[in-house]
């Protein structure tokens, strides 16, 4: 019987032949995420009293949450971070200001197609656009594949995407997967795969294929996987010498569903609050006054994304009214978008720039919001309470249309503001 | 296993942000990270609840992120289990590391309503409501996550198994 990609991956992984959805297996893990909750997993690590790690070049831990720290608290738990890391010889530290983890797995080339990668952080779907079957797990969960290597799993079912059509001009793949949300649910996909298929999705760069893996997590995704093609292909060989196997899905895979989406006439797409789901075009809600604007994040923090951003601020200087905080993902997207000029028309603009990594997208530091605020953002929640006060509220929305509301202090569709 | 208690009840996607907000997330000890449980779902929440009692909840709880405070509040602060239309699924799998017992099943959680007597029965697999003497059937647990929630949790079950 065909497989589905995840079906595949998890076979392999738990060394069967071929395996279905439904079945329980042990999988061993190719490559092992954490971030700053790195010091709850190793609290839990040490406390099941183990020596030493199962495989320090297999462990990959990225400050990025509350970076620089915050607070004395953060402060002593990086410390921890960082002491555990030199006496278990773990060999991949990103520290402060390398970026936020799901941009610097696949940048560093950790990541590529066939791939069995657990983090604990429910964005590890991000790695489902290189062809790699990435989840998210909890911290216990974590410090059992230090110790084991290993980690058990349901096989799920997938749900199969075609998304095709033509995009309008400043109709992104952030505003795709949203319109997706929209129709599916926040627990559309609980449980599930989902493998994404379509033209649209084959003309998206690398970095609209991170986007939609990312916040596919918002429908209760297990994995979302872009099967690879040449694009992936070059992006992985660019990153890294290793050698992988690209893994398809079988021409007569079983999949629960399929939908077919055609996004030919979708508007930019907005998320309201509080939930990634209560999804609307722009027109509906253009006009709602805003106070600060938020373009990164593991989502949409990327070099693509901030080039669309300084496209419509170039020259212009946004809102008096609003704060926009500009997050690049990493530091060699930083640097690229000084290289690009965009660094330069961000700060012209007025925005503030501040360190790559997590920034205000979970509400702790660097634009925290007050009550009876209301922020755009191109983070994948806007959760009650997520970035600030629980009385604040956050909309989700394209860099494109970001920036076309911190121009105008309100939100804005990003197609009226260009000529 | 057998749990009884009483039951508080709330709505449909109830996230991870609203079940411990970010910013209690670098507590560690437990009865701080018990007493902000549900704050900002509802701040009369320990008003209501005594140890022991059951949370009766809607589709999709525990949705949003993988941090597993949302799990260890809620068994710090002495939720005897968690009966749900559906649970995200890292929050699924925290709860049980956690060694608290979670339950799906939409008829028992559109019948029961607040401060209804309940008894769940693991082995069993039912849960009966005694203030409304009405009894559900439940998909049973794979036994290995039965043994996971005997032994109180993932960490008390590596140990176990470890010897260490
Ligand atoms: S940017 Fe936001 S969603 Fe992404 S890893 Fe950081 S906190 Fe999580």
């Amino acid at each position: 019987m065909g497989q589905t990609i995840s079906e595949k991956i998890l076979a392999k992984a738990s060394g069967n032949k071929d395996v279905c959805a439904g079945d329980f297996v042990d999988a061993e893990i190719d490559l092992a995420m954490s971030h700053d909750n790195t010091f709850l997993v190793s609290t839990i690590f040490n406390e099941i009293g183990v020596k030493n790690i199962w495989n320090p070049d297999k462990i990959v831990i990225v400050l990025d949450h509350r970076t620089p720290a915050n607070t004395i608290k953060t402060a002593e738990n990086h410390k921890r971070i960082r002491k555990f890391v030199k006496k278990q010889n773990i060999t991949h530290l990103f520290d402060v200001g390398e970026g936020v983890c799901h941009q610097i797995l696949p940048e560093k080339g950790f990541v590529s197609p066939g791939m069995l990668i657990v983090g604990s952080d429910s964005h590890t779907t991000t790695y489902g656009a290189v062809g790699a079957f990435g989840t998210g797990i909890g911290a216990t969960d974590m410090a059992a594949v230090w110790i084991t290597g290993k980690v058990w799993f349901k096989v799920p079912e997938t749900l199969r995407f075609n998304v095709s059509g033509k995009l309008s001009r400043y109709v992104s793949a952030k505003d795709v997967i949203l319109h997706i949300i929209g129709k599916i649910g926040v627990d559309g996909a609980t449980y599930k795969a989902c493998e994404f298929y379509g033209n649209v999705i084959e003309n998206m760069s690398i970095d609209g294929r991170l986007c939609v893996s990312n916040q596919a997590m918002e429908m209760g995704t297990k994995a979302a996987i872009i099967p690879p093609d040449k694009k992936t292909v070059d992006y992985v060989t660019s990153k890294t010498n290793v050698k992988f196997n690209v893994v398809s899905s079988d021409e007569d895979a079983t999949y629960e569903k399929t939908y077919d989406f055609d996004v030919s006439d979708i508007e930019p797409q907005i998320a309201c609050p509080d939930k990634v789901d209560n999804v609307k075009p722009v027109s509906d809600i253009v006009g709602t006054e805003i106070h600060q604007a938020v373009l990164g994040s593991c989502t949409n923090g990327r070099l693509d994304d901030l080039a669309a951003a300084a496209e419509i601020l170039k020259g212009k200087t946004i809102s008096k009214n609003v704060r926009m905080i500009v997050v690049p993902a990493s530091r060699l997207i930083y640097l690229a978008a000084v290289e690009h000029g965009y660094i330069q028309t961000f700060v012209n603009a007025g925005a503030t720039i501040v360190n790559p990594g997590c920034g205000p997208c979970l509400g702790l530091h660097q634009g925290v919001l007050a009550e009876g605020e209301c922020a755009i953002s191109s983070t994948n929640r806007n959760f009650k309470g997520r970035m600030g006060s629980p009385d604040a509220q956050i909309y989700l929305g394209s860099p494109a249309t970001v920036a076309a509301s911190a121009l105008k202090g309100k939100i804005t569709d990003p197609r009226g503001v260009i000529e | 296993m057998i749990i009884k208690g009483r039951a508080i009840k709330y709505g449909d996607d109830i996230n991870t942000d609203v079940i411990i907000p970010g910013r209690y997330l670098d507590l560690i000890n437990s009865e701080e990270l018990a007493s902000h449980a549900l704050e900002d779902l509802d701040p009369n929440f320990f008003t209501k609840f005594t140890k022991g009692d059951i949370l009766v909840v809607g589709k999709n709880f525990g949705c949003g992120s993988s941090r597993e405070q949302a799990a260890m509040c809620l068994k710090y602060a002495g939720v005897g289990a968690l009966i749900a239309k559906s649970f995200a699924r890292i929050f699924y799998r925290n709860a049980i590391n956690q060694g608290l017992p979670i339950i799906e099943s939409s008829e028992a959680v559109d019948a029961i309503i607040s401060m209804d007597e309940l008894e769940i029965d693991l082995y069993a697999a039912t849960i009966r409501d005694k203030t409304k003497n009405l009894q559900f059937e439940i998909q049973p647990l794979p036994i290995f996550i039965q043994e996971i929630l005997n032994d109180g949790g993932l960490i008390c079950s590596l140990k176990k198994k470890l010897r260490c």
